[in-house]
Formats: C-alpha cells, structure tokens, sequence
C-alpha cells in the first residue's frame, strides 16, 4: 500500500490504462498542457503525445460527440469534463447518443466511453457551479454511473471503467483531489456495481457515495463516542445499484439513513429507500431518513452555504432520529 | 421533524388525565425515557415519559390542565426548531372533538370521577391501530406475541424492536404456559405498578401488611376427636391438618391470594401447592403438598406425616419442597398464640397459625369457654390488597368454624 492523493489515484489508473492499451486516449479541456485544470493528467500528454492526450476548444457538445465516434469505431475515449456542472451542454451526446448506440443498433454498436470529471459543489462556486448530478445519469438505461469515495476507489474503478465495454459516467469530487488514502501497489479493479462496507455497525446502516463517504464516516465516529454502532456502506457504483449490499446491512441495523450530495427530490436516496422499503420491509424498526443538500440552488454566501450542504452533525442527527434517540 | 408528546393512556381504563406537575420545562434536554410531567389518571398520579429524545421544545398545556387520552400536550425536537401554530393545534390520532387539539379544561377533583372497576387485563393501547414498526410485526407474528399487549417505547407509543426484546423474555413462560400449565400470567396494571413501586419504597422489597383473625375452633376439636375415634391411630389427623385443608380450599375461592410476585407481572396460579414450615434441626424447611386442595383430610393428613418426617431426616428431594404457590406456618405446638410469618417469595402470603387456646367467649348471650385460634396472614401488597387478604381470610374462618364448608 502506498498513500496517494485521489488526483494521484486517478492520474495513475489513467497512466497504467493508457499503457497497457493504446486505443485508449484522453480528451477535454486543458487536458494537456495544461495537466488538466485538476492536474490529473499531469505529464500525460509528455509520456503518450498530442494524438492521445487531446486539447479541446470549450465546447463540450463537440468533443463528447468526437468521443462517442470514437468509441463506435473501436478506440477507448476518456472525455474529461472540467466539471459536470459543464457536461450540461454535452447531455445529449451522453443520453440521447452514447447510452442508446447499443440497444438502437440491436447490440451491434458498442460504446465504451468513460466520461469523467468533478461533480458536486467545492466551496463558494455559486449556483451554476456546485451540483450534483448523479441522480440525473442514474436515471438513464444504458449508463453506468460511478462516484468513487477515496483514492483506492477511483483508482480500480476508473482502470475498471476504461476497460467496460459500455458508456460509463465517472463523477469524482473537487474537493475529493488532495484527500489522500492507501493505494494498493499491485493492480485492482474495484469491480463496477459493487458496494463495499467501510465501517462495520449493527445499530443504524449509514448509505453514502462520494463525498459522502468521509462524511458519514465521521458521523460514525461522532456516533461510537455515544455508544452507536453505524456501518457505513459506500455504494461506490449509482447505477447498477448493488441492492444486495444494502439490504444486507439494513437487514442486520433495521435502520437506516442515506446521505447524498445532490438534491433531495428523486435523488440517488430516493432510489435506495425505495429499494429497502420493498425488499426489506419486514426489516425496517423506524422509517428511513435522509440526508441531502437543502432543496435550492447553493447559495454563494458562506454560512448560507455550509448551512445548505450535508455534514456529519446533519448525519448524526438523523441517525439519532431513526434511533428514536 | 419534531415529535408530539400525547396524554397517553396510563391505566387501562383512563379516558383523560390531569396534568399535575410538569417535569421538565420548555428549553430543557429531554432523553428517551425521562420523566416528562406527572399525570393523575383516574386511579393514581403517574409519569408521562419521553418517547423521543430531543430538546422540550413547547409545552401545549399549563400544569392542572385536564387533556383527554391522545390529545397533544406538547412538543420535542431540535433546539431553536419551530413548531408552527397549525400543527402544534392538530389533533391527535383519536379525535376528541373539534377541540383544535387542546381541550384543556379546568382542573377537576378526582373525586367527581366515578372510579371504574378494575379490569383484570390491562390494554396498553388506546382502542384502533397499533403502531408497531414493520420488524417489530414480524417479529411478533414469529414469536407468537400478541401487540396489543405489548407497550410501544417508540414516537407515539410505537412498538420497535427494543420492545419486543423486552417483551419476549418477558413472555416466555407464559407460552409454555398456554399448553395446560396451572397457572395464568396477568400483566402487571399501572395501579398495579404503582402499589408495587410505592409501597417497596417503603418497606423492604416486599411490601408486607399482616391480617389477624381469631377462629372458633370448637367444631373442627369436634370433628377431630370423632374422626380420630373412628378412625383409630393410623388415621389420625391433626389440627394443622384440618387448617392446611381449609387453606387449600379457601384459597380454590380466592385465586388473587394464590399468585406468585413475579416482578413484572403476576402468576395467578390455578392448582394450589401448600408449602408447610417445618422445623428441622439447623433451621427450617417447607415441603410441598402438590395440589392440596384435591387432597381429602386423610390423605393431607399421611402427607404431612410423611413429609415432616422425612425433612426432618432431610430426606426430601428438592422437587419435594419447591413449587409452592402457598404457606403456612403452625407454631401452635410450642404455645405461640400469635405471631407473624415472613413470606418466602414469590409467593404472595403465609399464614402463621397460633395455638389453640380455651378463652372465655360468649356464645348464646352466655360467658363460655370456648377453643379459640388466633391466624395472621402476611400478605405481599404488591399482590394481595387489604380486603382481598380479609375476604380470603373470612372464608378461611368459616370453613374451619363449620367444617362441611369445605366440602360445601
């Protein structure tokens, strides 16, 4: 193991992919000189050259498209967003053209294009500029969608990402970047559609993805000082969802909180609470809360701001709530 | 996000309680369980508790106000949360009017309440729904509990997971039980509760109070001598055994007086198991006569013979002095006129019994002599009241002053 930083994790499961596979190439804003405006293709354009880390005019429309072509003709694009707040323009190209290709053309056109990018707000980037879309994506058949919470997780899933034969939508976090964690040295895929337990708990199951991990972490922490036992189930995939790993940890709580990024209407906690309601009715001791971003656009005011956003004493609230604590 | 706090009901027949005291006030930190206020339901004051942990954010009624079963009487949440008008004056989940909620009337003496005969199974629920959580319904249905009978500790009264836990140890004799076992398991009702509570407080962990009564026993030296006679001495019978005989049967009359105290309920026992004090060299031991009360005087009589003898060798296996559901102690033989037995738990009473004294008597308007017996029961108030104790003493006393009662 070795402690990288997310940035780094990425950098390097896009590096060994691009070595290991040349159809593979990475394309966006300021990809290359500029090692990319996160930095996470730094020094690829001077390992793979300018045919395979590709510069871009802010058009976002375009180069998606580019990279759907290029995917139906056998290469492996890596569509870099500046942000997701950006990959609005280039929907369509995402909906109404990668996540269709293979069920329109009866299974013979494949699509295996990974667009990527920060998604979620950082600090103080006003409205436009701090959403999460991952419920959005998530709503589409024919996309995978996949918010890795820690470096190891973005690593093995960005490597499993490139290699997966479908369009696959990769949402990371601005503020994700500098975090560091164990990296394993050897090769991992983190396998796409597989929930992973990141705190074992038997009193409340914390549901979370991106970001949200180290949030609902810390509420764990925060909740073993009072003598609650929470686990922590990172999704780590939106879509497939792996119900599985969810009604296992709700089956053995019978109570549960899922804490998400994006907006409380039809969010990703939506889809999970529905889920558990169904399959795990009989499991449930309280209702099941969640915790969301407030339902506005993010103020640019700070306090406003840190008010509207989830954080570990929103999560420990609602834990105690579902406790009746 | 906030939760209700309803007038709940606290005993089995209150309709709506008086609100005497509150215990915690606006603003203060409420947990799980804390007592809330004291409420005075139609049989005793008793606490409302916190459903929901959180901070006292309203309270909806001043103290002395009279809130119907539940009504509304205040509000938990989150420091600084609102609670806005309109919710704070809906009704509860059984409407009582269009009162808006509050219905808080001018405090009431309990006195002008007429006092309603108790039942002897509490319902812990008010009638309708009961709220249990989907796990706690099935866990119920697997475990055979019946949710009416199980009291909610979640958010209005809701049954969870931690109730059934609960519920469960507590019930699992009780199945077994069902399946034709001598006795009946009656939950433990708030007056119940509260006569246990207080009066523990007050002496000891068992709560006891002694019943005297003087007995005429010159019918039963009556009958004895004429048995005896008849019989010759492989028959004979003694006094104790004409009165472990009369408890047997009087306690068949009197079932409250048969019961085990059994700490969150009472056994209410449907065969009678007479446990008998007997002195013993370094102590003293209570071999049991199993189902006393089918037993004739004869073989009560060859029972207690055989049983005192054999303690006394300390031959009695264990099942032999276990299992009583009742005891009597006899210190008539060493002159004692009147004494006071200690209850061996968990049974409910003991009945010491004194010796049998000529005292002068009048009988016919005439000063006579006459064999008189001086009985004292120790009770567990927890279980028996005052006059049940009497009433079952007052059977006892006519089955030994007429001897065919207890075949009656």
């Amino acid at each position: 193991m070795t402690v990288i930083t997310y940035r780094d994790a990425l950098n390097h499961a896009l590096r060994e992919e691009m070595q290991r596979d040349d159809r593979v190439f990475l394309m966006g804003e300021e990809v290359g000189e500029y090692d990319g405006a996160y930095k996470v293709s730094r020094g690829l354009l001077k390992e793979f050259g300018p045919k395979r880390v590709v510069d871009t005019p802010i058009a976002e429309l375009g180069f998606a498209g580019i990279g759907v072509g290029a995917s139906l003709v056998g290469l492996r694009p890596v569509i870099e967003m500046m942000t997701w707040n950006f990959a609005l323009l280039a929907i369509d190209e995402i909906v109404n053209a990668a996540a269709k290709l293979r069920y329109m053309s009866g299974g013979q056109l494949g699509c295996p294009v990974v667009f990527r990018g920060p998604s979620g707000a950082a600090l103080q980037l006003g409205a436009q500029h701090s959403q999460a879309f991952e419920s959005w994506y998530a709503h589409v058949p024919g996309l995978k969608v996949i918010c890795p919470g820690t470096p190891a997780d973005a690593k093995g899933l960005l490597k499993s990402a490139i290699r997966d034969d479908d369009p696959i939508v990769f949402m990371e976090g601005e503020m994700l970047y500098n975090t560091k964690g164990e990296v394993p040295e050897e090769e991992v895929l983190v396998p796409i559609g597989k929930a992973e337990v990141k705190r074992e708990g038997s009193d409340v199951t914390l549901i979370c993805h991106g970001k949200m991990v180290g949030v609902a972490l810390k509420a764990a922490e925060e909740l073993a000082g009072e003598q609650i036992a929470a686990e922590v189930v990172d999704l780590r995939t939106i879509r497939p969802l792996d119900v599985e790993a969810i009604l296992a940890s709700v089956t053995k709580t019978n109570r549960c909180v899922v804490v998400e990024e994006g907006w409380p209407f039809a969010g990703v906690g939506a889809q999970v609470v529905d889920t558990i309601q169904r399959e795990a009715f009989d499991s449930l001791d309280a209702p099941i809360l969640r915790v969301t971003n407030a339902d506005v656009p993010m103020p640019y005011n700070r306090a406003l701001e840190r008010a509207a956003k989830p954080d570990p004493g929103k999560v420990v609230a609602a834990a105690r709530k579902v406790l009746y604590q | 996000m906030a939760t209700r706090i309803v007038m709940e009901a606290l005993s089995p027949t209150m309709e709506e309680g008086r609100l005497v005291e509150w215990k915690k006030q606006e603003g203060d930190k409420v947990n799980v369980g804390d007592v809330l206020a004291e409420v005075e339901t139609d049989k005793a004051v008793m606490e409302l508790v916190a459903r929901a942990g959180g901070t006292l954010l309203k309270q909806l009624v001043p103290a002395g106000a009279t809130v119907p079963v539940s009504q509304p009487v205040g509000w938990i949440g989150s420091p600084g949360e609102s609670v806005d008008g309109a919710e704070v004056g809906r009704p509860g989940g059984q409407e009582a009017g269009k009162s808006g909620g509050m219905a808080a009337r001018a405090p009431r003496s309990s006195a002008d309440r007429p006092t309603p005969t108790p039942p002897s199974i509490p319902a812990p629920h008010p009638p309708g729904r009961v709220r249990a959580s989907p796990l706690a319904r099935r866990m119920a249905a697997e475990q055979g509990v019946d949710l009416t009978t199980v009291q909610g500790s979640g958010p209005e009264g809701r049954i969870v997971r931690r109730d059934l836990r609960d519920g469960m140890e507590r019930r699992a004799p009780e199945r077994g039980a069902d399946a034709g076992a001598g006795y009946e398991d009656i939950p433990l009702t708030q007056i119940r509760k509260t006569i246990a509570k207080r009066l523990s407080q007050s002496i000891g962990p068992i709560p006891t109070f002694y019943l005297t009564c003087e007995v005429d026993m010159e019918r039963a030296a009556e009958a004895r001598e004429a048995l005896n006679t008849a019989a010759g001495d492989p028959g004979r019978i003694s006094f104790n055994d004409i009165v472990l005989k009369a408890v047997a049967s009087a306690l068949r009359q009197h079932p409250a007086c048969n019961a085990w105290w059994q700490d969150d309920r009472i056994r209410l026992w449907h065969e009678v198991h007479l446990g008998m004090a007997v002195a013993v060299p370094d102590g003293l031991i209570t071999p049991v006569i199993r189902n006393a009360d089918q037993r004739s005087l004869r073989e009560i009589a060859s029972m207690t013979r055989d049983l005192a003898g054999r303690a006394r060798e300390r031959k009695l296996t264990p099942e032999e002095y276990t299992g009583s559901t009742f005891s009597v102690s006899n210190l008539g033989m060493f002159d004692i006129e009147h004494f006071t037995a200690v209850i061996n738990p968990p049974e409910a009473g003991i009945l010491a019994v004194g010796s049998i004294v000529p005292v002068p008597a009048v009988v016919n308007g005439q000063v006579v002599a006459r064999r008189r017996m001086r009985m004292t029961m120790s009770c567990d108030h927890r279980v028996i009241d005052g006059a049940t104790g009497a009433r079952f003493l007052q059977t006892l006393k006519l089955m030994l002053e007429n001897p065919l009662a207890m075949v009656w």
